[in-house]
């Protein structure tokens, strides 16, 4: 295949599925009964100016799409509006500049709050995952190498007994036993208040609230793709070429490293990609706990306060953060298997 | 993969001696038991109406409570074992769902093939991409937290991963020599579904329920937990919220946090070491490979060693 | 009878194997016996056919040669002799060091013998780096274009991927790899199968013509007689994991003292059609783990009588140089002992 069509498809599929995204984050929050443009202009919180301010931004006295009121297909309705001033229109046209609403509960711009948290949750997900798959992968080469040993027999046990574990339960657990017996911070990403006399001192303090989550993080996931990495590298350990490597003379080392581990890659890329979905859903609960201030943690706030424009601008993040790192995925993929990149 | 009874009593004789499998399934029957056995095994009425007093909450365990008591003075045992009942409901309602909606969308896709599957498969993975427990959130916190609403959501974003394996079994099991020749001799397409494909890629399916639930109650649990249950209801991501949110942790209410967690722990990993079992009862494969351990010239005594005289020569 | 002479029947031996002994084990059942007592050997230049049907014990013969047994394997008796080195004596890095060096493989269904994410010239490199000094990279990487251009492929194409070669030039590619260190012998292990028949003819060409161009030492597995009386000097008949006959190939095609040979011949029965089977022999190769008592081929032997479903036969010398495992040969021998 070539390179250049392999890419192509890729993006735009990836187009495609943003799209359908944004066009399920309108309905959601229009179909259901917390529709959160209904719920603002009920919003104790809110001046009658901001209502009045939401009314307008969300284009309520406009039908939702061409020929409906609303969503209950009962409501026919006039099929000759200017599709422009349809509530789906604005909120496309507010989508793309990037306007996700105002946050009830803080009055700030979503999209500011959201900005900042996207890092958040990336830094996070980085250090948690990172150390995930560099560990996972490493035991996994080691239960594969000793399949069916005691080696692989206690690998397998552990990954297990840790995917069965409720992350935000482990988290819990952690939060419990660090904050009791280690004294470190009971949550958030700095301590409140905390005057820093260096920037030493501070990465000091940022490495003492991310311990514990991205600790929750990695055994998670640790045990996952460990797994992954075993049966693929065992699989791949029973191909023909390993055989003629070995035939060649080459040690288990060389083995493993010259020849098994790229070809191990190619489904670990793949299968790593197919799990961001837990990867993500790993993020709500770890921040949930540790009120660590990323994109997950919002999905709770927002939940708990009722606050619907961030619930909506968060998940549409979220889910966006998915697809490009799907895509990523797909892209790394494309660069490492040969017979994607020649033609 | 057998279908035939004798082949199922295989399947069975190895799962016997599957250590993994038989231990899931003695977790999960235990389970079960306690779910069904609540009432007569709790030693207080979690849904009794009583009035809180100040000095019941968080008591640490004691011969009256032997796992304390929650942040509203109940029995945290009592709780407990009446939880079983909600992740389990929700697990098995919800996996039905997921199980019934993935294997029609695998079997069709796979089956019919062309531009159906195209839309189909397409379809999925759409929703595989898009993540199922922010999207829960978002549905369960827009509509009422009810029970049934918790299954239904769960149920209709989980349905993906088995679209996917019914598929892949669908494909392969549509190559073999009888459905082809039903094919060919014009059987009709819901006829070689009911009576050829389906029981090939049923087992696939029962294996693929087992790790469909577990996936369930965890996701329960995790929506439970995150504020999102069912307020008639005290299931085990419940009490986790409420202990979690209500000062447990300040009151070093260790019990209130690590009992309910442990029968989530329980539950799930029940049903993951079942479903290896059965997988491999299934599929015995060998998993060997050309670096497995080299014991080559393991038994091999010393002297064979010396070349030994050719008396192979008859009567020369 | 006739009587040939080997032209290195004075000599000592290349490879030396005797009474070489395998067996499958698996924890429920008792062990497959694969290989059984085999002896034979292959002299420097020559080329020796291994021919069976599929099951009898062929590539087991040919992985245990390299210790490249799967887990499940186990050699429990028997010698292997390289020159004076005892192969089986060795430890594994000692083995490993020998591999490729001295034995190559070309192995069977070689669609997958290659990985597919290095190139194909890395990998022929790959092999002269492990064993020989290639501190010189140009060297080096003329070398690997000589060995392609000796198998007829264009030197340049060593940086292409397995994907993008055909069938017929991976097995070319394969045996190019196979003589990247100079090996005292080649292993061939049914290396045609799963290729068309011009291709194959092809690859067999390639074969004999680098056999006379090197003086290879070859032993080329194949369940196709055909293929052996083109290329090899002797052939070793295989059935049940045991030798069945072991003779140079005028006696194997002229004067076939085994029954399963005879049977074998029958079913290609002209040998420069190799693929013209016209029948094949009824019933299959014995159960490793459930042996007959008597003689392995019994249940099917045309032949068959009384004494063979009691004992084994032993490997009986018809000539120095022509063995066959059959009572048939005996009684022959003792029968003309009688005349005499
Ligand atoms: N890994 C293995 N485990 C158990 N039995 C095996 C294994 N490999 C081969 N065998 C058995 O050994 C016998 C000889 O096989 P093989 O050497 O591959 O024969 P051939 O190459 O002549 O076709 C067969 O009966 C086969 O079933
Ligand atoms: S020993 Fe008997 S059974 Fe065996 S090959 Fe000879 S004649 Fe046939
Ligand atoms: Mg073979």
């Amino acid at each position: 295949m070539h390179r250049s069509s392999y890419l192509a498809g890729k993006l735009g599929w990836a187009a495609f599925t943003i799209l359908f995204v944004i066009v399920l984050n309108f309905f959601l929050f229009r179909i259901l009964p917390g529709d959160p443009a209904r719920a603002g202009i009920r919003d104790p919180r809110l001046t009658a100016q901001a209502q009045q301010a939401i009314r307008e931004r969300f284009g309520l006295d406009q039908p939702v799409i061409n020929c409906f009121e609303s969503l209950n297909p009962l409501t026919l309705g006039n099929c000759a509006v200017n599709p422009l001033d349809t509530q789906f229109f604005i909120y496309a046209s507010n989508l793309l500049r990037g306007e996700l609403g105002i946050s009830y509960h803080t009055n700030r711009p979503v999209l500011d709050i959201l900005g900042e948290r996207l890092w958040n949750t990336l830094l996070l997900i980085g250090a948690g995952q990172v150390l995930a798959i560099v560990l996972g992968m490493a035991v996994g080469v080691l239960a594969a190498w000793k399949a069916h040993t005691p080696v692989d027999y206690t690998a397998l046990g552990f990954s297990l007994l840790a995917w069965s574990l409720p992350t935000f339960w482990l988290g819990i657990i952690l939060l419990f036993w660090g904050s009791t017996y280690l004294g470190l911070p009971i949550g958030g990403k700095v301590t409140p208040g905390m005057v820093y006399a260096n920037s030493w001192e501070q990465l000091a303090d940022l490495a003492r609230h991310l311990f514990l989550p991205s600790l929750t993080y990695t055994i998670v996931f640790l045990g996952e793709y460990m797994l992954i990495m075993r049966s693929t590298l065992v699989d791949v350990l029973s191909e023909d070429y390993i055989l003629t490597a070995k035939a060649k003379g080459l040690t288990h080392f060389q083995i493993l490293k010259d020849h098994a581990l790229k070809n191990a890659m190619l489904p670990m890329v793949t299968i790593i990609a197919l799990n961001l979905g837990f990867t993500v859903a790993g993020a709500v609960q770890i921040e949930s706990v540790f009120s660590w201030p990323g994109l997950g943690g919002a999905i709770f706030e927002a939940v708990n306060r009722r606050d619907y424009p961030m619930l909506q601008g968060a998940f549409l993040l979220l889910a966006i953060s998915v697809i490009v790192a799907n895509l990523i995925a797909d892209l790394l993929y494309g660069y490492l298997d040969p017979r994607v990149q020649a033609d | 993969m057998e279908t035939t009874a004798a082949g199922y009593r295989g399947v069975w004789a190895r799962l016997r001696r599957n250590p993994m499998g038989m231990i899931g399934l003695i977790m999960l029957v235990v389970a079960i038991g306690v779910a069904v056995l609540a009432p007569w095994i709790s030693p207080y009425d979690p849904h009794a109406v009583t009035r809180v007093n100040i000095l019941d909450i968080y008591q640490p365990p004691s011969p009256a409570h032997w796992f304390g008591t929650d942040d509203a003075g109940r029995d945290v045992l009592s709780n407990f074992l009446y939880g079983a009942r909600v992740s389990l409901t929700v697990g098995f309602f919800a996996s039905f769902i997921s199980v019934t909606v993935g294997g029609l969308i695998g079997i069709s896709a796979g089956f019919l093939g062309g531009r159906t599957e195209g839309i189909l498969m397409r379809f999925t993975d759409i929703m595989l991409v898009i993540p199922d427990l922010p999207l829960a959130v978002v549905i369960v916190a827009l509509t009422k937290p009810s029970l049934t609403n918790i299954i239904l959501v769960i149920g209709l974003l989980g349905w993906t991963g088995t679209a996917r394996l019914v598929r892949a079994q669908t494909l392969s099991v549509k190559q073999r020599k009888f459905v082809v020749r039903a094919r060919a001799i014009g059987a009709g397409n819901s006829y070689i579904i009911r009576r050829h494909i389906f029981p090939l890629v049923l087992p696939l399916i029962v294996v693929n329920t087992v790790l469909v639930i577990s996936l369930a109650i965890l996701n329960e649990s995790t929506l439970s937990f995150l504020g999102l249950g069912d307020p008639a209801t005290l299931s085990w991501g419940q009490m986790l919220n409420y202990a979690f949110t209500r000062g447990a942790m300040s009151a070093g209410a260790w019990w209130a946090l690590v009992v309910p967690g442990f029968g989530i722990v329980w539950v799930v990993l029940s049903c993951t070491l079942l479903g290896q079992g059965l997988e491999q009862a299934l599929n015995p494969r060998l998993t060997t490979h050309h670096l497995a351990a080299d014991r080559t010239l393991k038994n091999l005594p010393r002297w064979e060693l010396e070349p030994t005289p050719v008396e192979q020569a008859g009567n020369v | 009878m006739m009587t040939e002479v080997t032209p290195h029947a004075h000599k000592q031996p290349l490879l030396e194997v005797k009474r070489l002994s395998v067996d499958y084990v698996d924890p429920s059942q008792p062990p497959a016996q694969a290989l059984r007592d085999l002896t034979f050997t292959l002299h420097r230049g020559e080329a020796l056919g291994v021919v069976g049907e599929s099951g009898c014990g062929k590539s087991t013969l040919m992985l245990a040669l390299m210790r490249l047994l799967p887990a499940a394997g186990r050699i429990v008796g028997g010698s292997v002799r390289l020159d004076d080195i005892e192969l089986l004596a060795l430890s594994e890095r000692e083995m490993a060091a020998l591999r490729w060096k001295r034995l190559a493989m070309i192995f069977q269904g070689a669609m997958n013998a290659l990985n597919p994410v290095r190139t194909v010239g890395d990998q022929i490199a790959e092999a002269i780096r492990l064993h020989e000094d290639a501190s010189d990279a140009r060297a080096l990487d003329r070398r690997v274009g000589e060995l392609l251009d000796l198998v007829g492929i264009a030197a340049s194409r060593r940086n292409q991927y397995p994907f993008q070669y055909s069938g017929g030039m991976r097995q070319r590619a394969m045996i190019a790899m196979a003589l990247a260190c100079s090996p005292d012998i080649v292993i061939a292990d049914e290396p045609t199968t799963a290729l068309d028949v011009m291709i194959q003819a092809q690859i067999l060409q390639l074969l004999a013509d680098l056999r006379r161009q090197l003086n290879l030492s070859i032993l080329l597995v194949t369940h196709d007689l055909g293929i052996v009386a083109e290329l090899c000097d002797r052939v070793l008949v295989m059935y049940g994991g045991a030798l069945a006959e072991y003779a140079g190939v005028d006696a194997i095609y002229n004067a076939p003292a085994h029954p399963y040979t005879q049977e074998l011949l029958k079913a290609f029965p002209d040998p420069t059609r190799p693929l013209q089977r016209l029948a094949s022999i009824p019933g299959s190769p014995p159960r490793l783990n459930d042996l007959p008592p008597g003689c392995r081929f019994a249940p099917r032997c045309p032949q068959v009588f009384d004494r063979c479903h009691l004992t084994p036969p032993r490997v009986y010398a018809i000539t120095s140089d022509h063995l066959a495992s059959c009572f048939l040969v005996e009684t022959q021998q003792t029968r003309g002992a009688r005349h005499e």
